[in-house]
């Protein structure tokens, strides 16, 4: 039988990457566990709650799109389209060509990973630095991030101390304040010189064009403080409907993310600067952007448009800390992106089939979700179609199951395998031809047999039961 | 561009078309984000100083306090919000300097800057800043030390509060103690691009 893709991946992985992913993810589990239990009464109802706002929000973005984009406007605020990763990529050079800009700084935003817009941006010519510190650190190993709040929880001191290095930043030193201390003051630098900073959303309220930002380092206010020009790039499902909802995501979005009650820096912003203030950009734009999200809003699984990217599913989830984000080959790993990755590949969704798969399906996903997400039977729906469209990784680590379906439907087929399973009691397990079987069963001893079948059994106690219901005396 | 806004919003519309019924907005009311400590009478000031320790952030209650710090801890040279300066300024000795401009081209000579706030929130240990209030955006965000100067009646006692008094200003954020990070192993560490120090002094 051949292994799911993520399974090989995860017997691949190095011990120390599993060790840091495994203790990262556990630590963050509990730390939101906690901080939420001991905040609130009833921290489920809130998960509801924002789920159905969220839920609302994606079955009424036919109204919510053309309203936020109104808004937006009237804020002083350009608006692009953008329906393709490509197409998004253009809408920000172009914005830049037309300033004439040659330096951008960016905080952090997933949406800019689905269209490597960084990669886009290099190669014409243009500085892009990433100045969240973990992405900083993907940026100069030219890797990907592995979890979608924290990017480099795969990595460890030591490698970050080589990379910096390499990177010219110091001689090799391991103590994470100095390799804070070292990005801090390079990094300054970066903002003040650049021409545009970009952004994505957490949130965008149709009722007042706000966007909501959220970091702990700072960086994306640094973008923000130091530049003329602000580029955010949304995609198109970010909108909250009210101001007053924030009140509720907002309470859930940290605790859920790294356990902490609010992030450090919340900003909200809803256009250029203010006519008092001297920092700030003059300009501002956004992107709205598609790249798939419109097949998923069509297809059964729509309700994964709710998902805020917190990232609790990932670190509540037994495979993911098994396997690492890269596993999921895609920029959203764990349970989401076995969900949203396959859907956002659009005509590659055979050959990301399998990731539905990389589930036991314990429902945890589903319990922590701040947004109420069914993920499991999204996962169950995702398998079903990998199996009608008869993808290839879709079947890998399935078991065939056309015997068992012969054996099933016929009454005398399995009546004679189940005289043959009795060989079990009696057949020691060395002998039994299962690898899997005896590796079940090479550490557990079988209960003492005590004779008899379930279908003789039943026979004789309804047996029993009618002749003492005959012979029971009247009243 | 504008095809692609006919197309991704046609797509959307097509998407939608076949649900029976859309999903309905649902309100919540206030009492389910309520804290378990916020239930009952708070004193704001006195939750807002204790929020704000417990997220390493530094509360003070007098500007005799904030100069002691000040000079305990060495920090010599900074910016000031003019319109804090002309009432800040005497309390403090000679050899602290105050400067009312900030120079972008010397940004690492700040040690510390001194802002206005617009606002507070309790049960977080926030501080607010907008446009209006804050003078510099840069001098509240890249020296080591923040302070950021919170009128005592302008503290929201938790979150759906701040929420309902955003108001117009183009651009507000919530600062929650000094800015950090924990990227590195997990291992949590202050100051990375922000400041390291986020003291709030409260006045009346």
């Amino acid at each position: 039988m051949k292994f799911q893709q993520i399974d090989e991946y995860a017997a691949r992985l190095r011990p120390e990457t599993k060790a840091s992913v495994h203790s990262g993810s556990k630590a963050g589990h509990e730390k939101r566990t906690k901080v939420l239990f001991d905040h609130f009464i009833d921290p489920d109802r809130l998960r509801r709650i924002a789920g159905d706002i969220k839920q609302h929000v994606v079955e009424n973005l036919d109204t919510y799109l053309p309203a936020v984009e109104a808004k937006l406007r009237a804020n002083g605020v350009h608006v692009h389209w953008a329906a393709t990763a490509e197409a998004a990529n253009e809408a920000v050079y172009s914005i830049l060509q037309a300033r004439g800009a040659r330096r951008m700084v960016k905080a952090k935003t997933m949406v800019s990973e689905e269209t490597e817009l960084g990669r886009f941006l290099e190669k014409r010519g243009v500085e892009c630095v990433e100045t969240d510190l973990g992405e900083f650190i993907v940026q100069i190993d030219g890797d990907h991030p592995s979890h979608i709040v924290k990017p480099i929880i795969h990595k460890n001191r030591r490698e970050i101390a080589t990379s910096f290095e390499r990177h010219g930043l110091g001689a090799y030193n391991d103590d994470p304040e100095t390799i804070t201390r070292r990005a801090r003051v390079h990094l300054r630098h970066k903002y003040l010189e650049a021409d545009v900073g970009l952004t994505g959303a957490n949130f965008v309220v149709a009722e007042s064009g706000r966007i909501v930002l959220v970091t702990n380092e700072g960086n994306s206010r640094f973008c923000l403080a130091a530049t003329k020009c602000h580029i955010a790039m949304v995609g198109i499902e970010k909108i909250l409907p009210r101001d007053r909802d924030l009140g509720l995501l907002l309470n859930l979005l940290a605790r859920s993310g790294t356990g902490q009650q609010l992030t450090v820096y919340t900003e909200f912003i809803s256009g250029p600067r203010g006519p008092a203030q001297p920092d700030g950009p003059e300009e501002m734009h956004v992107v709205f952007v598609d790249n798939g999200r419109t097949d998923v809003l069509a297809s059964e699984c729509r309700d994964i448009l709710r998902c805020i990217r917190c990232g609790a599913c990932l670190n509540v989830c037994p495979v993911y800390r098994q396997a690492s984000g890269h596993a999921y080959r895609s920029v959203y790993p764990g349970p989401v992106g076995a969900v949203l990755s396959p859907l956002l590949a659009g005509e590659r969704f055979p050959a990301m089939a399998d990731l539905p798969k990389a589930s036991s399906l314990c429902g945890a996903c589903n319990e922590v979700c701040p947004v109420n997400i069914p993920i499991p039977d999204l996962l169950l729906r995702l398998r079903e179609k990998g199996k009608r469209e008869g993808s290839d990784a879709a079947a890998a680590g399935t078991p065939a199951m056309g015997g068992w379906a012969v054996m099933a439907s016929q009454p005398f087929a399995w009546k004679a395998a189940l005289a043959g399973g009795r060989i079990m009691n009696v057949l020691p397990t060395k002998y039994v031809p299962v690898a899997a079987l005896q590796a079940w069963q090479s550490r557990r001893t079988l209960p003492t047999w005590r004779g008899g079948t379930f279908r003789t059994w039943l026979h004789d106690r309804r047996k029993q039961q009618s002749q003492a219901g005959s012979a029971a005396p009247r009243n | 561009m504008s095809n692609d806004r006919e197309a991704i919003l046609g797509r959307v519309r097509q998407a939608l078309a076949p649900l029976p019924t859309r999903a309905a907005a649902p309100d919540w009311e206030r009492e389910l984000v309520l804290m378990r400590h916020a239930r009952g009478a708070v004193d704001a000031p006195a939750l807002f100083a204790e929020r704000l320790r417990l997220v390493n952030g530094t509360p003070i209650a007098s500007v005799e306090e904030l100069v002691a710090l000040f000079v305990s801890s060495g920090w010599r040279r900074g910016y000031c919000d003019p319109a804090l300066a002309a009432r800040l300024r005497p309390a403090f000795p000679a050899e602290i300097v105050f400067e009312t401009e900030f120079d972008r081209t010397r940004v690492d000579d700040y040690q510390f800057g001194i802002t206005a706030a617009v606002g507070a929130i309790a049960e977080t240990g926030t501080v607010i800043l907008n446009d209006a209030a804050t003078s510099r955006r840069l001098a509240a965000l890249a020296p080591w030390v923040h302070v950021a100067v919170v009128p005592r009646r302008s503290i929201h006692v938790d979150l759906p509060e701040a929420v309902a008094a955003l108001g117009g200003d183009p651009n507000i954020i919530w600062c929650t103690g000094p800015s950090k990070t924990a990227d590195v192993e997990g291992i949590l560490i202050e100051g990375v691009h922000g400041p390291g120090v986020q003291i709030a002094l409260l006045v009346d």
